[in-house]
């Protein structure tokens, strides 16, 4: 928690500015509202530094989620496609409805109007990607293996698809598909990161109330039923509301993968499978993660700025694939 | 009567019959082992006793309450199962435990359900494990867990899916013993399915043979027969008597040999 304190104003003070640490407190108190450091810090870090904290916490909530429901290590929203298949949606609602339009801003090169729309037909693509992977996992005899290959099959196929729709679209259609697929929190304004606030608020509490559900299908599918618990409804519910959250997130920052799926992994380690305790603290890790990474990429190459997803993907699968070998040399 | 099962009978989803008109009756403090060959039918008959599965017809009373269309909590509140396969997850004994007051909690945690956790750990011996991950633990002590969970349920009536199948000779003993002990000692009932006989001999008050998904023999211990458990199982055994109690002995390879002798 404190170190994500110190994170968010770390993140506030580095970038192609460097503004004072002292003066980041004071410019979100309002005690400074003329000065140029006020107006990077409120209108671009801030809104910045929060889309980073809540992407990564809904990403990573969902992932925690989602390799519970699925009985399954290796869920999350980009191995199981739902980002691919957010992004697809996102490309469509460009080439199909004209929803992107490229405008200039001074915060950013792209922006999308009716960004609300996009979100949509993101969720919709995302609904449709997990619906499938639950059909499938409940064919009988439907192994984790299947179910990640399935994923793996689904992701190349919204990737294929949103490949397909970029190479028909125009310049000005293909500048914004492109933008979609490198995930980047800097695309958010005040607006992007209100309604994100209010789904990954609403998400978290989905799934910080049916932690018990979680743990009850962790101890197995016969057990949970035992325990009074309906395993098909919690299942189905609970990949609909990690998929509206992969959805609104896809949407408005684009395809940011591995915080789903390494942040779980590393809380795991450390503070076991109890979903009382490993949702918060994935939570916390998934911000972390996404506002230390944003930082970097804001850093390594100032004045030019990375997109996030770059720097989640060094880091996040390096760690997946230790994560692997470790798994395979202790069991 | 505690718990009274009536024509159960089940089909999977192609047609084929797995359980056709199985009926018993169980008093408070007794167990009863259901016995019988790979596919009888005796996982499938736990399930439906708990609703985990639907019956096709049949009814399931527990203390005169008919169970199978309660809200699948309130099954929960009657019922404790224990599933035959087992996931030991990176959790601690006492939240295992925990879980299993699941089907009471409403928000969340009060101070009797903790107590009550503390309770089972102690009756079951646990209580040294208790902030041990369930990973690192034997087989025999995730089977005790399983039970400490499904005893912090509070149900009337236990049921155990092959509770020994993973144990050696003496948490066999040793976890049977226990089961009966709590059983007699809370008033409960219990169902156990068992592939050892004699097993099912020393520990249950019954024995339930079911064969081809029907009920072919319901004895009591120290009425069981060479015949029955012949054409149960289709091998030739002799029932022995040792200390006082029954034991069944597989027929020795050289008679096997000679089919004529032991099988009728």
């Amino acid at each position: 928690m404190l170190f994500c304190a110190a994170l968010f104003v770390a993140a506030l003070s580095l970038g192609a500015v460097h503004v004072p640490l002292r003066e980041v407190p004071r410019a979100l108190l309002g005690l400074e509202t003329t000065g140029a450091w006020a107006i990077i810090i409120r209108d671009i870090r801030l809104p910045h530094a929060l889309a980073a904290i809540l992407a990564g916490a809904g990403l990573a909530a969902a992932g925690a989620a989602m390799q519970s429901i699925l009985r399954n290590p290796l869920g999350s929203p980009f191995t199981l496609g739902l980002s691919q298949a957010a992004a697809f949606g996102a490309a469509f609602a460009v080439m199909g409805f004209g929803a992107g339009v490229m405008q200039s801003t001074p915060t950013a090169a792209v922006t999308v109007v009716r960004s609300g729309f996009t979100a949509l037909s993101a969720f919709g693509a995302c609904m449709a990607a997990s619906l499938i992977i639950i059909g499938i996992g409940r064919l009988r005899g439907a192994t984790p293996e299947v179910l990640v290959l399935s994923g793996v099959a689904l992701g190349s196929l919204f990737s294929a698809g949103t490949m397909f729709l970029q190479y028909f679209a125009d310049d000005v259609q293909l500048a914004v598909m492109v933008f979609w697929t490198f995930g980047d929190v800097g695309r958010a304004g005040w607006r992007e990161v209100g309604y994100m606030a209010v789904v990954v608020g609403l998400g978290v509490a989905f799934f910080s109330i049916n932690r018990w559900n979680y743990n009850a299908i962790d101890a197995g599918d016969q057990t949970a039923r035992g325990l009074g618990v309906r395993v098909e409804r919690v299942r189905l519910v609970g990949m609909m509301v990690a998929a509206m959250l992969t959805a609104v997130i896809v949407a408005f920052l684009g395809v940011i993968g591995f915080v789903g799926l390494v942040c779980p992994h590393i809380v795991r380690r450390i503070i076991g499978d109890d979903h009382r305790f490993l949702l918060p603290a994935t939570c916390l890790t998934g911000s972390a993660l996404l506002l230390a990474a944003d930082t970097v990429a804001r850093l390594v190459l100032a004045p030019h700025v990375l997109p996030v997803a770059v720097l989640t993907a060094f880091l996040g699968a390096p760690a997946f694939l230790y994560l692997l070998i470790r798994r395979s040399a202790g069991s | 009567m505690m718990l009274a099962v009536r024509d159960i009978c089940a089909d999977y989803r192609n047609g084929q019959l797995v359980l056709e008109n199985i009926g018993f009756s169980l008093d408070r403090g007794r167990t009863l082992a259901v016995l019988g060959p790979n596919g009888a039918g005796k996982t499938t008959l736990l399930r439906c006793i708990n609703g985990l599965m639907k019956p096709r017809h049949g009814i399931v009373r527990v203390e005169d309450i008919d169970i199978l269309n309660l809200h699948p909590k309130a099954i929960a509140h009657r019922l404790g199962y224990v599933a035959q396969r087992n996931e030991a997850g990176r959790i601690k004994v006492f939240d295992a435990v925990l879980l299993g007051r699941k089907p009471h909690m409403v928000w969340s945690l009060s101070k009797a359900d903790l107590s009550k956790v503390s309770g089972a750990l102690d009756l079951l011996g646990l209580r040294s494990l208790a902030l041990r991950y369930l990973d690192e633990l034997s087989g025999g002590e995730l089977q005790t867990v399983c039970i400490a969970r499904a005893l912090v349920q509070e149900p009337s009536v236990l049921l155990l899916d092959e509770p020994t199948s993973s144990l050696d000779l003496k948490n066999r003993l040793d976890t049977l013993a226990l089961v009966r002990r709590i059983v007699r000692e809370h008033h409960m009932a219990t169902v156990i399915t068992l592939h050892d006989i004699n097993l099912g001999l020393r520990f249950a008050d019954h024995l339930l043979f079911l064969k081809d998904g029907r009920v072919f023999a319901q004895v009591e211990p120290n009425a069981i027969k060479a015949e029955t458990v012949a054409a149960v199982y289709g091998v030739a055994v002799d029932v022995i008597r040792h200390d006082g109690q029954k034991v069944v002995i597989p027929k020795m390879e050289s008679d096997l040999l000679n089919p004529k002798q032991g099988v009728p």
